[in-house]
């Protein structure tokens, strides 16, 4: 779920013809005196996070001088929430308040339709309000397809006991409120406090809104950089991996810092799930065993082996872990050998020096183990891959030994030696990546491994060379998958000849940053 | 017995020319699903394993129809289009696959669905099977899998995430048991036939013996469930195995939500409510055959 700042959901709220009070986002302390003086005092101040609960902690500030909207704004950029840290105050100007009343519309999943909340009172602690005043508060199911009619927000504000003239611009307001909701494929809208000022207006002087996350492709409008919940902006690595989502439409895979800045020696595991479920029954597991999370990771729906490839570079970017453990639920219905193809080139392209438990149960499970067995070997830490019949307990308690036998060693992230092509390969376009085939070292090879490796037919021998056996525009549509077995095949039983370049934007120049922190 | 589907369900395939439809419309058939009639909008006339394809539903049913079931593999966007399509033609159950439809969609579909008396299953699902008998959906992935890991049986099962699904199912089945039918509701915040929904159906059906029920952090559904035991609407035995112990609790930002549900939603609340209204709630997914043996009377 997208959360909106309080700024972009006054923004909407204003497009949908509801008032709110004059105001700018700043972000710095010059800008700040600027927009107050142009509102004229007395302003307030607001720091512009993900939460509520602000004005006890010191978020909402009034000033009357510049002198005070330089000393609050001060005090405001920086402020640390959480992992949050402020660097967007909005300043409005502070109008005369008559009453507060309390507007929220969520999705109900009982009853599969949005619900609105009113209160006639509103404010800081409006959950206790409404526990200790039911009679002031009303519910609404909003008929999805008739909406919401002034007339029966009407009714519901009156029902929370607001009577007389201000019930007509109440009303209003509220049926605006759903507009906004639907208008923008929000999840939920709230309005609190929205306000009568003295003047006879109502003005929403607070707003949240969040916006579905399946729903932001329609909204492009919003800037919305990572289409998921969060409690604080993205972290660098985590736009990386967005990026390789929002670039390949083939499965999910979600990737989110748990822990961003790990400290030595503690027990940090990159955490690599499959599902939601299987992923959550295997956090469980490994926290149980003492581990903490590094990241939460779950590439799922039948992703290609190159997401999955990916997904393992990105957590393996994240320095200090002692051990990779991935899991889903044990029992899954793709073909799992697609995923093991996946964690054996990145492994064998990081040289991974932790121990990795891999818990690859499902369809062609046995393939999956045998790829990992025979092709990870000889690497010098253990990798050990196992099936639905290993619960995820038991796996997370191998991975306990694993780390243990690796002397609880720390991962160091390394550079990312970009490929350097000769310039006089075969090339094949892909839909993330392209590959690249040796044919002077082809023409060595017997076995021609990769075209029997290629289950999907994209390869044919002619004159002894692999070449394309489809159209180069079939190919790169994704007729070829990126299932990495024609690489792996001549990696170990042919010339070495093909190599499938992935290309991660960003994660090289991350990396540098991350080695240049670690050495320092 | 079985909920929902069976051997003489007919079914219809949405999207079956796409790299999923194809894909899964062979599992179905291969299982034994009764797959009669395939939709693609601009490919009528061809055919896919053996089913014809049409360009709109309409057309379908006015040549192969009645369908009971419509499977929808269409991409996210256009689920919506396809659900009603499947509605306004008179299909009573509908099968959402895909992941990431709009929530805005889903009202849509919900309450044109009701408005027809339709129901659907979904979206996000993996979908459903009744061992021995259909298969709708995905599960098992393939046939010669499928007919392996799931045994006709008198455990019902239904679940919020896809994989788990098949793992509950799989232990149940190798610990000797086997399933009346198998639900995956979807993994999405509104689906379409909740676990309560689900329950009920499991309730009436007298195959069904016991209920074993994955739940995950999020939602009022094993809430509801736990009503239903309390209200006396399901009286048979109850295993639930709850998701989502070590998930961080997310920051408040909704103070709506706070006031609507009060405290329900957590891990804390879903087995506090079950395990009071008489539901045995296990810690493991491998605990799951001890209880389901258990609650069977030994």
């Amino acid at each position: 779920m997208a959360r909106l700042y309080e700024y972009q959901s006054k923004e909407i709220l204003k497009k949908s013809g509801i008032k709110i009070p004059p105001g700018r986002a700043v972000h710095s302390i010059d800008k700040a005196l600027v927009a107050a003086s142009q509102l004229g005092y007395p302003v307030v101040m607001k720091v512009q996070i993900w939460e509520t609960g602000r004005s006890d902690k010191g978020g909402v500030l009034f000033a009357n001088s510049d002198e005070e909207v330089r000393e609050n704004a001060k005090k405001m950029f920086g402020m640390r929430w959480g992992d949050f840290v402020v660097d967007t105050i909005l300043i409005e100007k502070k109008l005369s308040v008559a009453e507060e009343y309390f507007a929220g519309i969520i999705i109900d999943d009982a009853q599969s339709k949005p619900l609105l909340i009113f209160s006639s009172i509103g404010g800081v602690g409006v959950e206790e309000i409404a526990k200790k005043h039911p009679d002031k508060l009303s519910k609404y199911y909003i008929d999805y397809q008739r909406g919401l009619y002034s007339y029966q927000a009407r009714e519901v504000a009156r029902k929370a006991g607001i009577t007389g003239k201000k019930l007509l611009k109440i009303g209003d307001a509220l049926s605006k409120l759903y507009r906004a909701m639907k208008a923008y494929d929000a999840r939920s809208v709230e309005t609190n406090p929205l306000a009568l000022l003295d003047n006879g207006d109502v003005v929403a002087l607070d707003a949240h809104i969040v916006i579905d996350d399946y729903g932001v492709y329609r909204h492009p409008e919003l800037g919305i950089e990572i289409a998921r919940e969060f409690s604080r902006p993205a972290t660098e690595l985590e736009k990386i991996a967005f990026n390789v989502e929002k670039n390949d439409y083939r499965g999910t895979f979600y990737f989110f810092q748990m822990t961003p800045d790990i400290p030595k020696n503690e027990s940090f595991i990159g955490f690599h799930g499959a599902g939601g479920g299987g992923s959550m029954m295997s956090m469980d597991a490994v926290l149980n065993a003492g581990f903490k999370l590094a990241n939460f990771t779950d590439t799922s729906g039948n992703p290609p082996s190159s997401k999955v490839y990916r997904a393992a570079r990105i957590i393996l970017s994240q320095p200090n872990i002692v051990g990779y453990f991935a899991s889903g639920s044990g029992v899954a219905s793709q073909e799992q050998f697609h995923s093991a193809r996946g964690f054996v080139k990145a492994f064998l392209e990081e040289e991974i020096d932790i121990p990795a438990v891999l818990r690859l149960g499902g369809n062609y499970e046995e393939k999956a183990i045998e790829i990992l067995e025979t092709y990870l070997k000889d690497l010098p830490v253990r990798i050990e891959g196992y099936g639905k019949d290993d619960s995820p307990d038991f796996c997370a308690n191998r991975m306990r030994e694993l780390v243990s036998e690796n002397n609880k060693r720390m991962h160091s992230v390394k550079p990312i030696k970009e490929f350097k092509p000769q310039g006089n390969e075969y090339r094949i376009k892909t839909i993330t990546g392209e590959i690249y085939i040796d044919h002077a070292a082809c023409d060595k090879c017997e076995a021609k491994p990769c075209v029997t490796a290629c289950q999907y037919d994209v390869l044919k021998l002619e004159q002894g060379r692999p070449v394309l056996n489809i159209s180069p525009d079939d190919a790169a549509k994704g007729k070829c998958t990126e299932c990495l077995a024609c690489e792996i095949a001549c990696k170990f039983n042919g010339q070495k000849a093909l190599y499938i370049n992935l290309p991660i934007p960003g994660l090289a120049e991350y990396r540098e940053k991350v080695i240049k922190k670690e050495g320092a | 017995m079985a909920i929902l589907i069976d051997e003489n369900t007919r079914v219809l395939v949405q999207g079956i020319t796409g790299r999923e439809g194809r894909a899964r419309a062979r599992l179905m058939k291969n299982y034994g699903t009764r797959i009669v009639a395939g939709v693609t909008p601009g490919k009528g006339g061809q055919a896919v394993e053996g089913v014809p394809v049409f360009d709109t539903v309409a057309e379908a049913w006015d040549s192969k129809g009645p369908f009971d079931a419509s499977a929808i593999f269409v991409p996210a966007p256009l689920v919506k289009e396809a659900a009603l399509e499947a509605i306004e033609s008179g299909i009573k159950l509908l099968l959402l696959v895909p992941d990431r439809v709009p929530i805005h969609d889903v009202l849509e579909i919900a309450d044109y669905a009701k408005k027809n008396n339709a129901r659907f299953i979904g979206p996000n699902t993996l979908g459903i099977l009744s061992p021995g008998k259909a298969v709708l959906g995905m599960i098992g992935g393939r046939a010669k899998t499928a007919g392996e890991w799931f045994k006709p049986g008198p455990v019902g099962v239904t679940s919020r995430s896809g994989g788990i699904t098949s793992a509950m199912s799989y232990y149940i089945t190798k610990s000797g048991f086997g399933e009346s039918t198998i639900v995956h509701v979807g993994g999405d915040a509104v689906v379409g036939l909740p676990h309560p929904e689900i329950i009920k159906l499991f309730e009436k059906d007298p195959y069904t013996k016991v209920v074993v029920m994955f739940g995950e952090i999020g939602t009022t559904q094993e809430e509801r469930v736990a009503a239903l035991i309390r209200n006396g609407e399901f009286t048979k035995p109850l295993v639930a195995f709850i998701g989502g112990k070590a998930a961080k609790k997310g920051t408040r930002f909704s103070h709506a939500g706070a006031i609507v549900e009060g405290g329900r939603g957590t891990y804390e609340s879903k087995v506090e409510m079950l395990r009071s209204a008489g539901a045995v709630v296990v810690d493991k997914i491998t605990d799951i055959p001890d209880a389901v043996k258990t609650a069977l009377g030994g």
